[in-house]
């Protein structure tokens, strides 16, 4: 015989007294993971109402930024960098700049780290007289796009021309019948069409493209261009001040100026959506805290009062355990049993309990709140199962429970373990 | 092996205090079953749980084989009272969800040893129990408890057998079936110190007093 045999059978003697002490404790843990896991699950279930409006809006904003990119693609580069002794009427009635800048600006810009434009497009624009068709034509010597060193490679907005290839405008290859492939002399140099464009109903219509260095030899300008271009990057209304201000500190001898745009007008209209949609993740974010701490508030007044309701429970069951093993105790301590085994012997009890109805609670706990969370869909159930903290809440609950249960019957063991046993067998005999 | 001396104990009661034993002095020898008659009430059961280290006296000394128990704490008591003692109670005081052989077993709990299950089986057999032993005390026979309760006492070897009114509620039969063991044990070289108003027990122990009023008349 052993203090475990005994205890074995003494249960399975009071099934009911045992019974309803692991139920309280079942209670008791159960209340107490239920709501803990109800606010897991508000989480999980928050974070992946954020992360859907966040994806949403994340796909939203990348068909805006879409929408603008083309926008600012069609009317190309809105930034304009002119030099500094430039008149600006001239500019607006010419529509190119009679002033000129080294070429060597652009590399200046592009390896600068500048982070309010991109795409940097060097160019050379003069208004000419085309000697051989004897016609007014607007010569732009450009070439390739400067890459910005200091920013990831991006797609270059404009194909460059390739030396000795020239592309024309509409009018220009339309009235002189000029395709690509054919061989068009300018300027006493022979040029073969690279591209012929489509009507644009602007200027561009009667635009000759040719290669930046050509075009500085033919207009007896090496070295130098009269514009370069390029595209914000902020896409605000209010970059430009922050443009002038960062090219300014790069190329101090040049003037920003900035084309009107319906582009920006997008821009602004992404950014107010933007604003829109980030508030609204926002609102649901703080509706979901409310909801929370409205939750957390309910389960911080009914978990206690269910957890002190099971502990008293407990403690009467213990008390009724010990009323009832009172002659037991007697006789046992009598035989010579000493006091510390009669406290293991319930203290063992009280832990039995506490494990048992420990992971019982844990399991209802988990599956109540599963089953009465409002969403009751299984993604949250698979999170939690794969969730290291349900394990650590599992041994929590399990240790916990004993703990409460061998709180709970402290007292009652010590009356057992305190009992005189002369008292009782005096009277009971 | 069992001495008294002069012992004396008293309890608060709600007219006062109550005197149960007064000035007790008595020897039980190995060989000895000493019965102790009286009326209820008269000090009987606290003679024999003061005997038994249970119960301590406010005067007087008492001695188990030459120490006094109640110098020494309670684990120590207790460990005495598990090697020298066995107690027989009238209302047999068996654990109710346990068989007879697990009851008779318990005593093993105070003093485990390995024996214990062989020497069980040997007392269920000397007791007449062997179709009983896997009952539980609510499928046994008034007698049968005792028998299993004595088998209890005895299951450590003790040197003292205390018993309560062994007899108390049992038959004529069954009584002297209880008499007969416990003079087979004093005839072992046990001692038995037994308390009773039993007429009966006169005949089988080797001396008996008279108990009144907490006081001993041969």
């Amino acid at each position: 015989m052993t203090i475990w045999k005994l205890l074995i059978r003494e249960i399975l003697h009071r099934k009911v007294n045992f019974g309803l002490g692991v139920l309280s404790v079942m209670v008791a843990i159960g209340s107490l993971i239920g709501s803990v896991t109800l606010l897991r699950i508000h989480d999980i279930h928050t974070d992946q109402i954020l992360e859907q409006k966040e994806a949403e809006l994340g796909k939203r904003m990348d068909g805006l930024k879409d929408d603008t990119r083309k926008a600012m693609l069609k009317l190309g580069f809105n930034v304009v960098i002119l030099p500094k002794d430039q008149n600006l009427g001239d500019w607006y009635s010419d529509d190119y700049a009679s002033k000129y800048m080294p070429e060597e600006y652009v590399h200046r810009l592009a390896d600068s780290g500048v982070v309010t434009v991109r795409h940097f497009l060097p160019s050379l624009q003069q208004k000419i007289e085309w000697p051989e068709y004897k016609r007014k034509i607007i010569l732009v010597g450009a070439r390739g796009e400067v890459p910005n060193m200091h920013k990831n490679p991006v797609k270059p907005m404009v194909q460059p021309v390739p030396p000795g290839t020239i592309s024309l405008g509409y009018e220009l290859h339309r009235s002189m019948d000029l395709k690509v492939g054919d061989t068009v002399e300018l300027m006493g140099r022979q040029f073969k069409v690279h591209a012929c464009h489509e009507e644009r109903g602007n200027k561009d219509d009667i635009t000759a493209w040719i290669y930046l260095a050509e075009a500085q030899e033919l207009l007896d300008k090496e070295g130098k261009i009269n514009a370069i271009l390029a595209l914000e990057c902020l896409c605000t209304t209010d970059a430009l001040p922050q443009i002038r201000r960062e090219i300014a500190g790069i190329l101090p001898e040049t003037q920003v100026i900035e084309r009107g745009s319906s582009a920006i007008a997008r821009a602004e209209a992404r950014t107010k959506v933007e604003e829109q949609a980030r508030i609204s993740v926002e609102k649901e974010k703080i509706a979901r805290e409310d909801l929370r701490a409205a939750r957390e508030g309910l389960a911080s007044i009914l978990t206690p009062v269910v957890v002190t309701a099971c502990v008293v429970w407990v403690a009467v069951l213990g008390f009724t355990n010990v009323r009832a093993r009172r002659v037991e105790i007697g006789i046992l301590r009598a035989l010579g049993v000493s006091a510390k085994r009669i406290l293991i012997m319930f203290l063992s009890r009280h832990v039995l309990v506490g494990v048992i109805g420990g992971v019982l609670g844990f399991v209802a706990g988990t599956l109540s709140a599963v089953y009465f969370d409002a969403a009751r869909d299984s993604a949250p159930f698979a999170s939690l199962l794969h969730s290291k903290t349900t394990g650590w809440l599992l041994l929590a609950s399990v240790a916990g429970a004993a703990a409460l249960a061998v709180i709970a019957g402290w007292i009652p063991t010590m009356l057992a373990t305190r009992q005189d046993p002369a008292d009782v067998l005096r009277i009971e005999n | 092996m069992l001495e008294f001396r002069n012992v004396s104990k008293y309890f608060e009661g709600p007219e006062g205090k109550l005197t149960a034993l007064n000035g007790v002095s008595l020897s039980v020898k190995p060989g000895e079953l000493l019965a102790v008659r009286g009326a209820s009430g008269c000090g009987k059961t606290t003679l024999l749980l003061t005997a038994g280290g249970l119960l301590r006296p406010d005067a007087g000394q008492v001695s188990l084989d030459g120490q006094d128990p109640y110098e020494s704490g309670p684990e120590q008591r207790s460990k005495l009272r598990a090697r020298m003692i066995g107690f027989v109670f009238q209302q047999f005081h068996l654990i109710p969800y346990l068989t007879v052989r697990q009851n008779i077993l318990v005593a093993s709990l105070a003093v485990p040893a390995k024996e214990a299950s062989e020497r069980a089986e040997e007392l269920i057999s000397h007791f007449g129990l062997d179709n009983r032993a896997d009952h539980v005390p609510a499928q046994l026979s008034t007698g049968e408890r005792q028998r299993t309760a004595l088998a209890r006492a005895i299951l450590n070897r003790p040197k003292v057998i205390l018993a309560d009114e062994p007899t108390g509620n049992l038959d004529e039969d069954n009584a002297q079936i209880v008499f007969g063991y416990l003079s087979q044990y004093v005839n072992d070289g046990g001692c038995v110190l037994l308390v009773t108003h039993d007429a009966r027990a006169a005949a089988h122990a080797t001396r008996t007093l008279q108990m009144s009023q907490g006081q001993l008349i041969e």
